[in-house]
């Protein structure tokens, strides 16, 4: 991908959209191009955060658990031209799960403070992230919800499997 | 030292005083004769008519006469100058041996200063003491005894003539003496009180300058540079209001000196007139006198010369001796002293009472009783300010307690020397200072006590140089040490030669974990291939076998590009592209090639001048459209900008005219500014697009005309890529690798580092990569390596002496618990059978030690076994607890 294709994928990004077109050129400039294959890891659950990423080509998958980077649950997948690793810098926190490339993937690398800048200094990327945060926190919400409704019917489950279990603690 | 300034010189120099003494008086005789020869030569050869005359028996005519007493005055020159010369060649030997000698005594005493001084005195005053007050004193050594004799001589010898002339006008002559030798002194005192201060004051600025350069980052952090002008230009007003005043007090002195000088020919032309005019004087008489008294102004002026100068060299020497004398200055014997046999320190270390008290009587350690097994683990815990570090540094014998004694074994620790204590005791602190020079010269600091083998000398020019040396050294009172002799004390390392010292260097390094680093360094370090051919043929072979193992596995291909003669390197700049080689030197700087004659010459010879005019120009749009608008200070221009800050504005311009007029339209200054940009373009990290297949084939072609046409001056500025050949200007890794790790994949560096080191591992290449670690140098004062790196490499050096006892005072606090732990373990383990203190900072870390003293307050609240200290409930649970 070079430089022009660069500045239209980051064109495609809602927070970018409102963007000034120098600026776009800009942070396309200063970003990183870099590759994986097929397993690699982007970043750690823990790591501190340094960029934010988008997608060019392939897939990458999102872990959660596992220490050392090995992936025990894949908790989603993300493909062309999604952002992410955005969150854990705006919270400037560790990463909250682990990236991992399924197959060749290519992305592109944006420094954090270049990101955290370009947000600030433009309110209309300001604008951009508190929706794109709200659509997160919407989606989050409905899936807890859904998970709650889950938990709950398994609750009943285990509720109503109660008056077996004494039979089965009986000693003989 | 000696109180006086005289007393000093006398000490050290009597006999060369005496001399010089001789030696003036000596001359007086010829000097005399060189005034009385020409009278005689005009009175009684050139005026005379008895002729001939007999003279030692011979007989001479009057031209042979006038011959004779003109090679006689001819002679005597020589003589009076051959004196002349001989006196001031020996005064100024007199005066550097003196000086030499005054600095080393001041600079030993500088290394006998109880620590605690060196709060009190800065580094900035104790370098301008020695180095810039000493030097007048030089000056004045030689001429302490032998100036004032010389003209007290001459004025004396004139005053007898006078008196013999005419007793009465010689007393008007010395008349006003009496008032001179009664006010001058007076004035003088006011001049040496001012002279006083500003040797204070200048210490002072250099005390602050020395102060700014360290404290530079708060200076800048905090916006004060205008206060420190501030303070800086007051003190240097300060001075310069002191030495005008002294300026004015000087030559109003000499003002009032030469008033009175004048005021007795004065009397003389009044009394002396009246007197001829009454007859009782003759004519002839008064125009002596009055000749003889234009003489003797001369050495009267002379003398009063010497009085200010004498006044000022005491005074600075006063001042200087004075800072050297502190109290609780170490005894000479504890540095010098050095027993046969070096006492091993063990037994049991009996601490009782120990008291150290600080500037205004604050107790650090109060009364602290205590004693252990000197072969213990014994770790010293207590909060900041409980007086554990203190002690660790009691214990290494850095501090001399005020009160109470401390034994080890049978030895009082106070008294030992340390020729003792700095072998048998190893210290670490966290401040853990390197000396500029290699790891290994650091490393082996602390086996240099004492010349051990004499360098040899195969040259007998080299024989006499160092006789002479010796000689010289003896005559200034200095140690004739010689400091290129063969200093390491191999057996106080447990080794028998260099061979072995170095394999235990490897050990030590290996248990402070720092052998990875030295080997990553020694990588980094580029090796001489005419010095060391077979290292560089080996580093040889390590290329070809890494570049085998690269396109033997696609995976690993794919992170480095190659250097390849016929290809253009996408990870390469274009610079790097043309020159293909590493510069030597500024010939070939990487960041100005553009702007280099011959290039734009090999450009214009490869047809490729319009198309890098081309490519700068497309270059300078982007680059003036994306940076156009951010502010001149935005660190994205120093990050990612082709143009700085400051060219923006003019580059605008150029994009502009270009647009206009066409590149064609641009004027010579405006075509080199475009034509510059384009080398610092690496296509494979840009992506720009603006390196196209041709422009790439082309470059790939001027790479060879670079190379085939470069005159033979430029030559040596560059070192060209070759496969086959060793890159002398290269680090040993860039040497290795012969390519580029590509862009954009992050592990390349990680999986590529691992395969440079399986590789050099499979041509036994480590040790000698470790050796070339162990040779780089770690900057002024360790400044190349991080904090955590320099205790690593002061605590090395202490495993390497095998002390009896290794006292570590925070040692390893820049590193993370666990790898202080690991660390502490493998100095155990290296220990064994010895004693270990370790000052903790965290009581966690107390369970790996055998005994436990607490701290608090300056007095020891526990003294037990960690076993028995560390029970549930126990001190040493509520200490971890509360960290």
């Amino acid at each position: 991908m070079d430089f022009n294709e660069a500045v239209q994928v980051l064109r495609r990004i809602p927070i970018f959209s409102k963007l000034d077109p120098a600026k776009l050129k800009l942070l396309a400039f200063a970003s990183d191009y870099l590759t994986y294959d097929d397993g690699e890891v982007l970043f750690k659950e823990g790591d501190l955060p340094d960029s934010a990423y988008i997608v060019d080509e392939g897939e990458v998958i999102i872990c959660a658990g596992g220490d050392d980077g090995t992936c025990d649950v894949v908790v989603g997948t993300l493909g062309r031209h999604d952002l992410f690793g955005e969150m854990a810098i705006f919270r400037n926190a560790p990463r909250v799960a682990t990236i991992r490339a399924r197959g060749p993937v290519s992305v592109m690398r944006i420094d954090g403070d270049m990101f955290i800048r370009l947000v600030t200094e433009n309110p209309d990327t300001a604008l951009g992230v508190m929706r794109m945060l709200s659509d997160k926190i919407a989606r989050t919400t409905e899936r807890f919800e859904l998970v709650e409704e889950q938990v709950r019917s398994m609750q009943s489950v285990a509720d109503s499997a109660h008056p077996c279990a004494p039979a089965r603690i009986e000693k003989p | 030292m000696e109180p006086s300034l005289f007393r000093y010189i006398f000490r050290y120099s009597r006999p060369q005083q005496i001399l010089l003494l001789i030696f003036t008086a000596a001359s007086f005789p010829f000097l005399y004769l060189t005034l009385e020869l020409p009278k005689i030569i005009i009175n009684k050869a050139i005026a005379s008519s008895e002729f001939p005359r007999t003279f030692f028996g011979f007989t001479f005519e009057q031209v042979e006469y006038l011959l004779l007493l003109c090679f006689a005055f001819l002679g005597l020159v020589l003589v009076n100058g051959g004196f002349k010369y001989w006196i001031n060649v020996f005064k100024g030997q007199l005066g550097e041996r003196m000086l030499r000698r005054l600095r080393y005594q001041l600079y030993s005493r500088v290394l006998r200063f109880p620590l605690p001084q060196f709060r009190r005195v800065s580094q900035g005053e104790i370098i301008a003491m020695i180095t810039t007050e000493g030097e007048p004193l030089g000056g004045f050594f030689g001429d302490a005894f032998a100036w004032p004799a010389f003209q007290g001589g001459t004025l004396l010898t004139i005053l007898t003539f006078m008196f013999v002339q005419d007793w009465i006008l010689g007393l008007a002559a010395i008349a006003l003496y009496p008032i001179q030798i009664y006010v001058i002194p007076k004035l003088q005192r006011r001049v040496n009180a001012l002279a006083k201060e500003r040797v204070r004051t200048v210490r002072k600025l250099s005390e602050r300058i020395g102060e700014s350069v360290t404290g530079i980052q708060e200076i800048h952090a905090n916006d004060t540079s205008e206060l420190e002008r501030a303070d800086f230009a007051n003190r240097v007003g300060r001075i310069y209001d002191i030495r005008y005043k002294i300026y004015r007090l000087k030559f109003f002195i000499k003002f009032l000196n030469n008033f009175l000088a004048q005021l007795t020919p004065f009397f003389f032309y009044s009394i002396g007139g009246y007197l001829v005019i009454t007859s009782d004087l003759t004519f002839g008489a008064l125009v002596a006198i009055l000749a003889a008294y234009k003489d003797l102004s001369g050495p009267w002026k002379e003398l009063l010369r010497y009085y200010q100068m004498k006044e000022d060299a005491r005074i600075k020497y006063e001042q200087l001796v004075e800072q050297f004398q502190p109290a609780g200055i170490l005894d000479e014997e504890l540095q010098s002293e050095e027993p046969e046999d070096i006492p091993d320190l063990e037994g049991t270390v009996i601490a009782t009472n120990l008291v150290l008290e600080e500037e205004g009587g604050i107790k650090v350690v109060d009364g602290a009783t205590f004693s252990f097994d000197a072969r213990e683990r014994t770790a010293i815990l207590g909060a900041s300010g409980a007086g554990r570090s203190a002690l660790a540094r009691i214990l290494a014998r850095l501090l001399i307690p005020t009160g109470g004694t401390i034994r080890i074994g049978g030895h009082n620790l106070l008294a030992l020397p340390q020729s003792v204590t700095g072998r048998r005791i190893a210290y670490v602190d966290e401040n853990a200072f390197l000396f500029a020079g290699t790891v290994l010269d650091n490393l082996f600091y602390g086996l240099k006590h004492r010349p051990l083998r004499a360098a040899e000398l195969i040259e007998d020019e080299a024989r006499k140089a160092r006789n002479r040396y010796v000689s010289e050294a003896r005559a200034s009172g200095n140690t004739i040490s010689d400091f290129d002799a063969d200093w390491v004390d191999y057996e106080s390392a447990g080794v028998s030669n260099p061979e072995e010292l170095r394999e235990r260097v490897i050990e030590v390094l290996r248990v402070v974990e720092f052998d990875d680093a030295i080997y990553r360094m020694g990588l980094q370090s580029t090796s001489d291939p005419v010095a060391r051919p077979d290292l560089a043929g080996r580093i040889l072979e390590a290329r070809e076998v890494l570049h085998k193992r690269l396109n033997a596995d696609e995976n690993l291909s794919r992170l480095v590009e190659p250097f390849e003669e016929d290809r253009y390197n996408e990870n390469l700049s274009v610079a790097e592209n043309l020159l293909f080689g590493t510069p030597i030197g500024d010939a070939f700087d990487l960041d100005r090639l553009g702007e280099n004659a011959y290039v734009l010459e090999v450009l214009e010879k490869a047809g490729l001048t319009r198309k890098i005019l081309e490519t700068g120009g497309s270059l300078a749009g982007i680059m003036v459209e994306l940076f156009q608008d951010l502010p001149a200070d935005h660190e994205y221009f120093e990050r990612f900008s082709f143009i700085s800050a400051d060219e923006i504005t003019e580059f605008q311009h150029v994009v502009r005219r270009t647009e206009s007029a066409g590149l064609d339209g641009l004027e010579q200054a405006e075509r080199s500014m475009l034509m510059s940009l384009p080398f610092k373009l690496i296509p494979a990290r840009h992506r720009l697009g603006l390196i196209d297949d041709d422009l790439r084939d082309r470059l790939r072609k001027a790479r060879k005309v670079f190379e085939d046409n470069l005159p033979a001056s430029l030559r040596p500025s560059v070192a060209f890529f070759d496969r086959s050949e060793y890159n002398a200007a290269a680090s040993v890794q860039d040497n290795i690798l012969f390519g580029r790790l590509v862009y954009g994949r992050q592990q390349s560096e990680q999986m590529v580092g691992a395969l440079i080191s399986e590789v050099v591992d499979s041509l036994d290449l480590r040790r000698s990569i470790l050796d070339l670690g162990l040779n780089a140098s770690v900057g002024i004062g360790g400044g190349r390596l991080t904090v955590g790196q320099r205790q690593r490499l002061a605590l090395a050096r202490c495993l390497l002496k095998c002390p009896d006892i290794l006292v570590v005072n925070g040692g390893l606090s820049a590193l993370a618990p666990a790898t202080q732990t690991s660390i502490m373990k493998g100095v155990f383990d290296e220990l064994a059978g010895r004693g270990v203190i370790w000052v903790l900072n965290r009581a966690d870390q107390a369970r790996f030690f055998d005994r436990a003293l607490i701290m608090e307050g300056g007095r020891i609240r526990e003294n037990g076994r960690v076993s028995e200290l560390d029970q549930p409930g126990g001190v040493l649970e509520r200490m971890a607890a509360a960290e």
